[in-house]
C-alpha cells in the first residue's frame, strides 16, 4: 500500500483551496508531413478538491488531446512539447513508463469517450474491475475483493447480479456505471469523463450523470467533465473552462459562464444552444476557424469575433481576472498581451 | 383532399428469425402511419431513443430496406411498385442528408465528384457550363462557393462544410421530400443553426418537405412542425411539435422532456421519477405496451394489449396510452 498522499502536502492556491490538479503551459502538438498541428497551445488551468470542472469547446479544440496529455496518452503522432502537469503537487511529466503505469488510475482515472465500448467482451465485469485493483495493490482474498467490488456497484446504483455478468448482457447506462464503478475502484483524487454520457438516450443520461454527481459528493473526488452539451453542463459543473482552437478563452464559475459570458466565443456557444422552453430565431454565424497547422499572430479567435480590433491581429491577448475567480482572454477587458 | 407527399400505413419491420424462424425477432418498428401533406410544405420530426426505429424508418422511406408489412405511398403510389422512368423520379424528389457527412464522401475523389455523379446519372445539365452553374447555385443556397470546396478532398473540409456540401447536393435535385437522419448531431453548436436555419429557407421558400430524425427534442421544437415520438418500435405520442413538447401527456414523453437538460444552472433537474432508476427491468414485453416495465402508471391491461392512439388536446394530438381512453 501506498502513503505518497501524506507524504506529499496538498498544495494550495491564494484563496486557501486545495489545488489537486495543476496544468502549467501544457502544449501538444501533432506532427503531419505539412507542418505540426497545434493541438494545445500552452495551456494553465487548476482543478481544486472536490469539485467539477467542465471543459467545453467545438470538435477539434483541443479538449479531449488536452486530456489525453493529462494522462499522457496522446495518440502518436501527438506529442507532448512542454509544460508541467502535477498532481496534489507532484509532478506527472518525465516519468518513466512503469512509474506512470503505477500511478495511472491511482491518482488519475479515466471514464473514456463512449466508454461503453471500452469494456473487454470477453470478461465478466466483476474480472475487470478486480483486475485494476489487483494490478495496483497486489493480491487480495477473493471474498474480500468480492466485497469491495458489491460496495463499488452499490455506489453506482448498479444491482449486486452485474457481478457475474458480461459487458453484453448490460444496458448502455449500466456499462456507463460499471465503468464509473471502475474508474473510482482505487479511489483516486481526480478522474477524467470524456463525454460520458453521450451515446445514451435523455432518461438514461439523467441516471448516469446524477450517478457521478452522487459518487463526486460521497467521495469527495475531483473531475474534468469534458463535454459539448451545454444543458448537461449547467447541471453538473462548477466551474466551466472554454477552449478554442488549442487555447483557454474563458475560465469561469457555471453560473456567470451563462448569465455574463464574457469572451466572444463564449457568448456565442450559449447563445446558440437550442432550448427545450423557447421557441427563438436560429443564430447564425460565419467565418471559420483558422488551419491549426498555421495559426494567425494574435488571438486565435479573430476570424470569426463580431468585436475584432487591430490588436487582435497582431499580439495574443493575456488571461486576466475580471471578476474573482471569472478569467477572460480578450483586449474588450483589458490590455495586457500574453508574453511567451 | 389532395393526394399526400408520402402517406406510410401500418408500416411493421421485424428484423431476424432467420432459417425456419429461429433466433431472435426483433420488432424494430411496428404500425407505424403518418402522413405528410403535398401542400404547404413542412418538417416533420421523428424522435427518439437509440432503437426506437427512427432509423429503419428513413432506411424505408430510401427504399433501402423493404417492409415486413405496411406500404409506403409516395403520391399515391407505393414506392416498392415503383419502376423505370417512376423509381428514378422518385430517388430524385426524395432525398437523403445523414448524421455522419464524412461517411458519404469517396476519400479518393475530390469533392465535385459526387456532383459530377448524379448529374450524369440523372440528366441534370448538358452541357458543362449548365452543370457548373447548377452546382454552383445550389452552393449558394447554404452558403458556400464552388471555388472554396469542389476541387478539394472530402477530408480538406471542416465538419460543417462537408454537412453543407451534403444540404447542397440533396437540394440540387430539386426534391420535394429530404430524409434528414440526425443532420446536426455531429456538428457543432454554431454550424448546426446554421444547417437548421437551411433547411427551414428550403421548406419556406422552395416548399421542400423533411422528415427530421433525431434524438435531440430541443432543435425539434426550435424548428419542427409536427412530431411522431417513437418508443421501442411504436408510436409514444404525435401531433404538433409546440403541443407535445409543451404538453407532453404520455408518460414516456413527460419523461423524457423532463430529462432534457436545462442549460441553465439556476434550473436543477428534480429528483428522479419513480420508476426510472430501474432499467434493469427493459425486458421484452410480447404484447402490450412496452413502456409498462418503466412507467409510473402502469395498470394490469397495459400488459393485455397495445394501446392504440387516443386523442389527446387540440389539434389532432394523439397518445398511445389508457390513461387517455375516453
Amino acid at each position: 500500500m501506498s502513503t505518497q498522499g501524506t507524504l506529499y502536502p496538498a498544495n494550495t492556491d491564494r484563496n486557501g483551496r486545495e489545488v489537486v490538479l495543476d496544468v502549467r503551459n501544457l502544449r501538444i502538438h501533432y506532427e503531419t508531413p505539412k507542418g505540426d498541428v497545434i493541438a494545445v497551445n500552452g495551456i494553465s488551468f487548476q482543478v481544486y478538491k472536490g469539485e467539477i470542472v467542465g471543459l467545453v469547446g467545438e470538435s477539434g479544440c483541443g479538449k479531449t488531446t488536452a486530456a489525453m496529455g493529462i494522462l499522457q496518452l496522446v495518440p502518436s503522432p501527438g506529442r507532448i512539447l512542454g509544460g508541467e502537469i502535477l498532481i496534489n503537487g507532484r509532478s506527472w511529466l518525465g516519468l518513466s513508463e512503469k512509474e506512470l503505469r503505477e500511478r495511472r488510475w491511482r491518482e488519475l482515472a479515466l471514464i473514456p469517450q463512449g466508454a461503453m465500448n471500452s469494456l473487454n467482451p470477453v470478461m465478466r465485469v466483476r474480472e475487470q474491475i478486480a483486475d485494476a485493483i489487483v494490478t495496483h495493490e497486489g493480491y487480495q482474498p477473493k471474498d474480500q475483493l468480492k466485497k469491495r467490488i458489491l460496495d463499488l456497484f452499490a455506489l453506482v446504483g448498479l444491482p449486486p447480479r452485474v457481478y457475474d455478468l458480461y459487458p453484453h448482457e448490460l444496458s448502455g447506462g449500466m456499462k456507463q456505471r460499471a465503468c464509473i464503478a471502475m474508474a473510482i475502484a482505487l479511489n483516486p483524487p481526480l478522474i477524467i469523463a470524456d463525454e460520458p454520457t453521450s451515446a445514451l438516450d435523455v432518461v438514461v443520461q439523467r441516471v448516469v450523470a446524477q450517478t457521478l454527481l452522487d459518487v463526486k459528493e460521497r467521495l469527495g473526488v475531483s473531475m474534468i467533465m469534458i463535454g459539448h452539451d451545454m444543458g448537461l453542463q449547467a447541471q453538473m459543473v462548477d466551474r466551466i473552462i472554454v477552449m478554442y482552437a488549442g487555447n483557454i478563452v474563458e475560465v469561469t464559475p457555471v453560473e456567470p459562464a451563462f448569465y455574463n459570458p464574457l469572451h466572444p466565443y463564449t457568448q456565442l456557444l450559449i447563445s446558440s444552444i437550442p432550448s427545450i422552453k423557447e421557441r427563438k430565431p436560429l443564430k447564425i454565424t460565419s467565418g471559420l476557424t483558422h488551419d491549426l497547422r498555421n495559426p494567425p499572430p494574435g488571438c486565435s479567435f479573430q476570424f470569426r469575433c463580431p468585436h475584432v480590433m487591430d490588436i487582435c491581429k497582431r499580439v495574443p491577448p493575456a488571461m486576466i481576472e475580471r471578476e474573482p475567480d471569472h478569467w477572460v482572454a480578450c483586449y474588450l477587458y483589458g490590455k495586457e498581451e500574453k508574453e511567451d | 383532399m389532395a393526394t399526400p407527399l408520402l402517406e406510410i400505413r401500418n408500416a411493421t419491420k421485424i428484423y431476424g428469425g432467420g432459417f425456419l424462424q429461429r433466433g431472435n425477432r426483433i420488432v424494430a418498428l411496428q404500425n407505424f402511419s403518418m402522413t405528410i401533406p403535398g401542400q404547404p410544405a413542412v418538417i416533420t420530426t421523428v424522435a427518439g431513443e437509440s432503437g426506437s426505429g427512427k432509423t429503419t424508418l428513413a432506411n424505408a422511406i430510401l427504399g433501402f430496406i423493404s417492409l415486413t408489412s405496411g406500404q409506403i405511398l409516395y403520391k399515391g403510389q407505393d414506392i416498392s411498385t415503383l419502376k423505370g422512368r417512376d423509381a428514378t423520379m422518385y430517388r430524385r424528389e426524395v432525398q437523403a442528408i445523414f448524421q455522419d457527412p464524412y461517411e458519404v464522401y469517396n476519400p479518393f475523389y475530390r469533392v465535385k465528384h459526387i456532383y459530377d455523379m448524379v448529374i450524369s446519372h440523372l440528366n441534370l445539365g448538358y452541357t458543362k457550363e449548365q452543370a457548373r452553374e447548377l452546382i454552383e447555385q445550389s452552393l449558394r443556397v447554404v452558403g458556400l462557393r464552388g471555388e472554396e470546396v469542389l476541387e478539394k478532398y472530402p477530408h480538406q473540409l471542416s465538419g460543417g462544410q462537408r454537412q453543407r456540401v451534403m444540404v447542397a447536393r440533396a437540394y440540387m435535385m430539386n426534391p420535394k421530400l429530404i430524409v434528414a437522419d440526425e443532420p446536426v448531431s455531429a456538428v457543432d453548436a454554431s454550424l448546426r443553426a446554421m444547417i437548421l436555419d437551411v433547411m427551414l429557407k428550403l421548406r419556406d421558400e422552395l416548399g421542400v418537405s423533411f422528415i427530421y430524425i433525431t434524438h435531440d427534442l430541443s432543435t425539434a421544437y426550435q424548428i419542427g412542425d409536427n412530431i411522431f415520438v417513437l418508443y421501442q418500435g411504436s408510436i409514444a405520442e404525435c401531433g404538433r411539435t409546440v403541443d407535445v413538447i409543451e404538453r407532453p401527456h404520455h408518460p414516456y414523453v413527460q419523461m423524457l422532456i423532463a430529462s432534457v437538460p436545462v442549460p441553465d444552472p439556476k434550473v436543477k433537474w428534480g429528483t428522479l421519477l419513480e420508476g426510472v432508476a430501474d432499467e434493469t427491468m427493459r425486458y421484452k414485453v410480447e404484447s402490450g405496451c412496452r413502456f409498462y416495465p418503466r412507467c409510473p402508471h402502469r395498470m394490469d391491461r397495459c400488459l393485455e394489449a397495445m394501446p392504440p392512439l387516443y386523442p389527446v388536446g387540440d389539434h389532432g394530438q394523439q397518445a398511445a396510452c389508457y390513461l387517455f381512453e375516453k
